[in-house]
């Protein structure tokens, strides 16, 4: 039979109707989602670039510190006029530094020494710091007295602010806290070419301080560093080998509920509240020393421990089954399944989530002022059970300052805070991308 | 929803059907090939015996269909247990009935061969007794296979010695005619291939009736199980 | 050469009176109340593949994970009755869990590679066993655990690296050569090709049946059709009953069950 070219039936050659997809509102609501996200970005963004740009306004002039550059004579006369320092090493500890400072820099103004009122104000042109920084140079070198160096020395405070353009001039004289004797002596120095704003290291290594320009975050660094040190230490064996327990071992029962249910209340309360147990456990019934980093890192273990058990649990919880299925299939104990297998692969999780902790701690502030990390502590810890205080303390105790000087250093805190936060986060993201395994 | 005894597939099910209506068929067109060839020979009759041999083609026509069916379902449906049984004895009944139907163009062919001799009938009733016998057994064997009737089936094969016993006693009988008068040579020779044929017939309902024994119990008929039946 | 040997490229290479490698008595398990296996009573034939079919949630897969403790980590699961394996009971409290699963492997559904190189896969069973004495023994082991599961030459240029970049099929070969780096007894499969494409399918079907002649096996499979190629003895079950069970043979092509014809045939789901 051969293929007859059959009748076609006939064709409906118009086009069928077009059917309606609700294309058009889909698109619409799809674009109006979007553009809720964008506007939603947009705004956070906004605020964030606010709150950047309002704190390193204030702040960065904190990194940088007016100094004064010039030749100081180490008078032997005023250092060590009996010769003594063969005998009494203790003369060059004790010598008058502070003379010898404003000598030079008299010097350098032209003033003469004997202007006693001017000598006063000149005074309060240099840091007293100057005393501890002539101090070190005589000591480390003896045979530098009787000879003329080029020292820098920290200008006074008010002297840096009024170099930083912080200080109103146009108020009347006594009103300020600069003289415009001061300010004219400033701008000599200028144009001497004796002031210079080097970079201020002295913000990350000085001590608590009554003046600003002697103060730095030193041992607020130390301290924030002895208590992450303490919290990475307690807190990330005890918060793994807990959630280990409970998500490997442990049977699945009322029990173990009820505990998940209470670590996960844990992570939320206020961390005020874990001050307050500090205080009371480990200061007050332990007789613990207070405001030492030892403390604090124990209040922010506990702190953080919640956490932790939370990120170790979810990661352990997204390692598949038939991971641990195969592992038990070929004859290995629980134990070598879990730590051979099972954390391994959980590993990246419970890393980022540590990091996350340790990020929270090291910002939290209430827990430690209950604990008396408030304190005044100007030498530098030598180990966790000295006094110390903590970063996000040491922004505290500055902001109460009223000295214009410090206001700017506790946006400097702020920023170097906030460094080290985002440094923080950034190893975190690092480390899981390293860490990170498919399976 | 499929009842418990048909293929959740409902094709197969169909398949599988239209294979044993085939068969069916087939027995059906073999039968009647062989009444009306036994007919064309027994009344000599020139024009039934042509239909018979153009009705064999067919019947061959028939096997290679159900054949090709057979091979189609065990290639695309992987058939298990009694549902493979049934495809491969199709296949196994349709050659039978096919040699069957070969049988019966024999008789026609023979039929138009002895034509112009003529036929006396104390020739022919033992040829038409035998092949009564033998339409009786193909029958038989026949509907034992599509009604699966295991006894049926061992009875068929059981009487497969009446059979030999019918097909010896006329191959005497025709020798002795043939040694009476010279003259019945042609004749009774031409008879004694056609009885030779019929007894063939016999041997493939027996093959059916095996066949059906197997597709119903999945075991082979061994000699002791024709013996036990009664005759 | 004969036609008994096409069919019976599955005859059993045990004698033929030895005694089963495991044996099922009157094996329940219950997930919490429910019973999901009920007095199920099965031989396990050494040197054989045993092969347990049925519809989804028959209660095969049960059965196979009771043969190797491994019902044991699912909560809730309890098992009563027997088990044996050369006539010692598993579920005695002083046999340990460890050292049976080392003589009865395991290969799963979904390939599961360790995320760690193809050597360490291999290598991990031996060494938390002890069976390796040092490192030549242990490169030994891998390299004949990974020859007997026919990956030796795709991979014996690259053993260092993960064994989760290999194909689904070469990774469901690795987790073979895993199991039986332990130098298991008795081998147990839960429906090891079903992720698998067919030329990967028949590959592992080869592989059984080299692996017949040193190991017991039993695999549970949804195909019909793959049960009836690779093994010796096959156990219809059905609702967590065993309903029958023979030789492969015999089940598909005369099952005495009327459940069991149903089944095969395709009659019921």
């Amino acid at each position: 039979m051969t293929d007859a070219a059959l009748p076609h039936a006939a064709v409906d050659t118009a086009a069928p109707a077009k059917r309606d997809f609700g294309l058009k509102r889909r698109h619409a609501a799809e674009f109006r989602f979007r553009l809720y996200g964008i506007v939603a970005i947009v705004i956070g963004l906004g605020f964030l670039a606010i709150l950047l740009v309002s704190i390193v306004s204030k702040g960065y002039t904190a990194f940088v510190q007016t100094s004064i550059t010039v030749p100081v004579e180490f008078s032997a006369s005023i250092i060590d006029k009996d010769n003594e320092r063969a005998t009494n090493p203790r003369v060059l500890v004790s010598a008058n530094y502070p003379i010898v400072a404003r000598n030079a820099v008299a010097k350098a103004l032209g003033v003469s020494i004997d202007d006693k009122a001017a000598m006063r104000d000149i005074a309060k042109f240099v840091s007293d710091g100057s005393r501890s920084t002539l101090r070190e140079i005589v000591l480390a070198d003896p045979s530098v007295i009787g000879t003329t160096r080029n020292v820098t020395l920290l200008a006074a405070a008010d002297i840096d602010s009024a170099n930083k353009g912080q200080i109103d001039l146009t108020v009347p004289q006594d009103k300020r806290k600069v003289s415009d004797q001061q300010v004219a002596w400033l701008d000599q120095l200028k144009q001497q070419g004796a002031i210079s704003t080097p970079f201020n290291w002295g913000l990350l290594t000085f001590g608590a301080s009554s003046r600003p320009e002697t103060a730095g975050l030193g041992v607020a660094l130390v301290g924030s560093l002895y208590m992450m040190a303490i919290v990475l230490l307690c807190a990330l064996p005890i918060g793994v080998a807990a959630s280990i327990y409970l998500e490997e071992f442990a049977k699945k029962n009322r029990f173990t509920d009820f505990i998940e249910v209470n670590i996960n209340n844990l992570a939320a309360v206020p961390s005020i509240v874990y001050g307050l147990l500090g205080l009371a456990v480990f200061i007050n019934f332990f007789g613990m020393p207070r405001s030492a980093p030892i403390v604090g890192g124990l209040v922010l273990t506990l702190m953080t421990l919640p956490t932790i058990i939370i990120a170790t649990r979810a990661a352990l919880r997204a390692v598949p089954p038939s991971i641990r299925s195969a592992a038990l299939g070929i004859g290995a104990s629980r134990m070598q399944m879990v730590f051979d297998h099972v954390l391994p692969l959980a590993t990246p999780g419970i890393l980022t989530g540590t990091i996350i902790g340790l990020a929270r701690a090291l910002g939290e502030t209430a827990p430690l002022l209950l604990i008396g990390m408030v304190a005044f502590v100007a030498d530098r810890p030598t180990s966790p059970l000295d006094p110390a205080t903590a970063l996000p303390v040491q922004i505290y105790m500055w902001a109460n300052e009223a000295e214009r000087a410090f206001v700017e250093r506790t946006q400097g805190a702020v920023l170097v805070l906030l460094i080290f936060l985002a440094l923080m986060n950034i190893a975190a993201i690092l480390l899981r991308r390293r860490f990170e395994r498919r399976w | 929803m499929a009842s418990l005894n048909e293929h959740i597939v409902s094709s197969y099910e169909d398949e599988l059907t239209n294979l044993n209506k085939a068969i069916s068929e087939m027995g059906g067109m073999v039968e009647q090939a062989i009444t009306e060839s036994a007919v064309a020979l027994l009344k000599l009759d020139h024009k039934q015996a042509q239909d018979v041999r153009l009705f064999d083609k067919k019947i061959d026509d028939m096997q290679q269909r159900i054949n090709d069916a057979a091979v189609s379902i065990i290639a695309r449906r992987q058939p298990m247990a009694a549902d493979l049984r049934m495809v491969v004895t199709s296949i196994q009944v349709a050659n039978d009935l096919e040699r069957t139907g070969d049988m019966a163009k024999q008789l026609a062919k023979r039929a138009m061969q002895i034509e112009s001799l003529g036929l006396a009938p104390k020739f022919y009733n033992g040829v038409k007794h035998m092949k009564e016998l033998v339409a009786r057994q193909l029958k038989s064997a026949i509907d034992a296979y599509l009604s699966r009737d295991a006894a049926a089936a061992v009875e068929v094969c059981s009487r497969d010695d009446e059979v030999d016993a019918m097909y010896n006693s006329l191959f005497r009988e025709l020798l002795t005619y043939m040694m009476e008068d010279p003259r019945n040579i042609t004749q009774c020779t031409h008879l004694l291939f056609c009885t030779k044929s019929l007894e063939r017939v016999g041997d493939h309902a027996t093959n059916i009736a095996e066949a059906a024994y197997y597709l119903e119990t999945g075991r082979h008929l061994g000699a002791e199980e024709q013996q036990r039946q009664p005759r | 050469m004969s036609l008994e040997s096409a069919a019976t490229t599955a005859a059993p290479v045990a004698r033929p009176n030895a005694p089963p490698k495991m044996q099922g008595d009157k094996v329940g398990v219950f997930y919490g109340e429910k019973q999901a296996l009920f007095d199920v009573d099965l031989k396990i034939e050494q040197f054989n593949v045993t092969s347990l079919i049925g519809p989804s949630g028959c209660g095969k897969s049960t059965f196979l994970r009771s043969l190797n403790r491994m019902n044991d980590t699912i909560d809730g699961c309890r098992v009563v009755g027997k088990i044996t394996l050369d006539k010692d009971d598993i579920y005695d409290p002083s046999i340990d869990v460890v050292e049976l699963r080392a003589r009865v492997g395991m290969v799963f559904q979904k390939p599961n590679p360790f995320p760690k190189s193809i050597y360490e896969n291999v290598a991990y069973g031996p060494k938390i066993h002890g069976i390796a004495r040092n490192k030549a023994d242990l490169d030994e082991i891998v390299h004949s655990s990974l020859r007997r599961a026919g990956l030796w030459n795709e991979v014996k240029d690259r053993l260092n690296e993960p064994g989760t970049g290999l194909s689904g099929g070469q990774q469901q070969r690795l987790c073979i050569a895993r199991a039986i780096a332990t130098k298991p007894e008795v081998l147990l499969m839960d429906e090891p090709c079903s992720a698998l494409d067919p030329i990967a399918t028949a590959v592992i079907e080869e592989l059984i049946d080299e692996l017949r002649e040193n190991f017991t096996i039993v695999i549970v499979t949804h195909s019909m059709q793959q049960a009836a190629r690779v093994s010796q003895k096959t156990a219809f079950f059905h609702l967590g009953k065993l309903i029958e069970e023979g030789k492969t043979e015999d089940i598909f092509t005369n099952p005495r069950n009327k459940q069991t014809q149903d089944y095969i045939t395709g009659r019921i789901g």
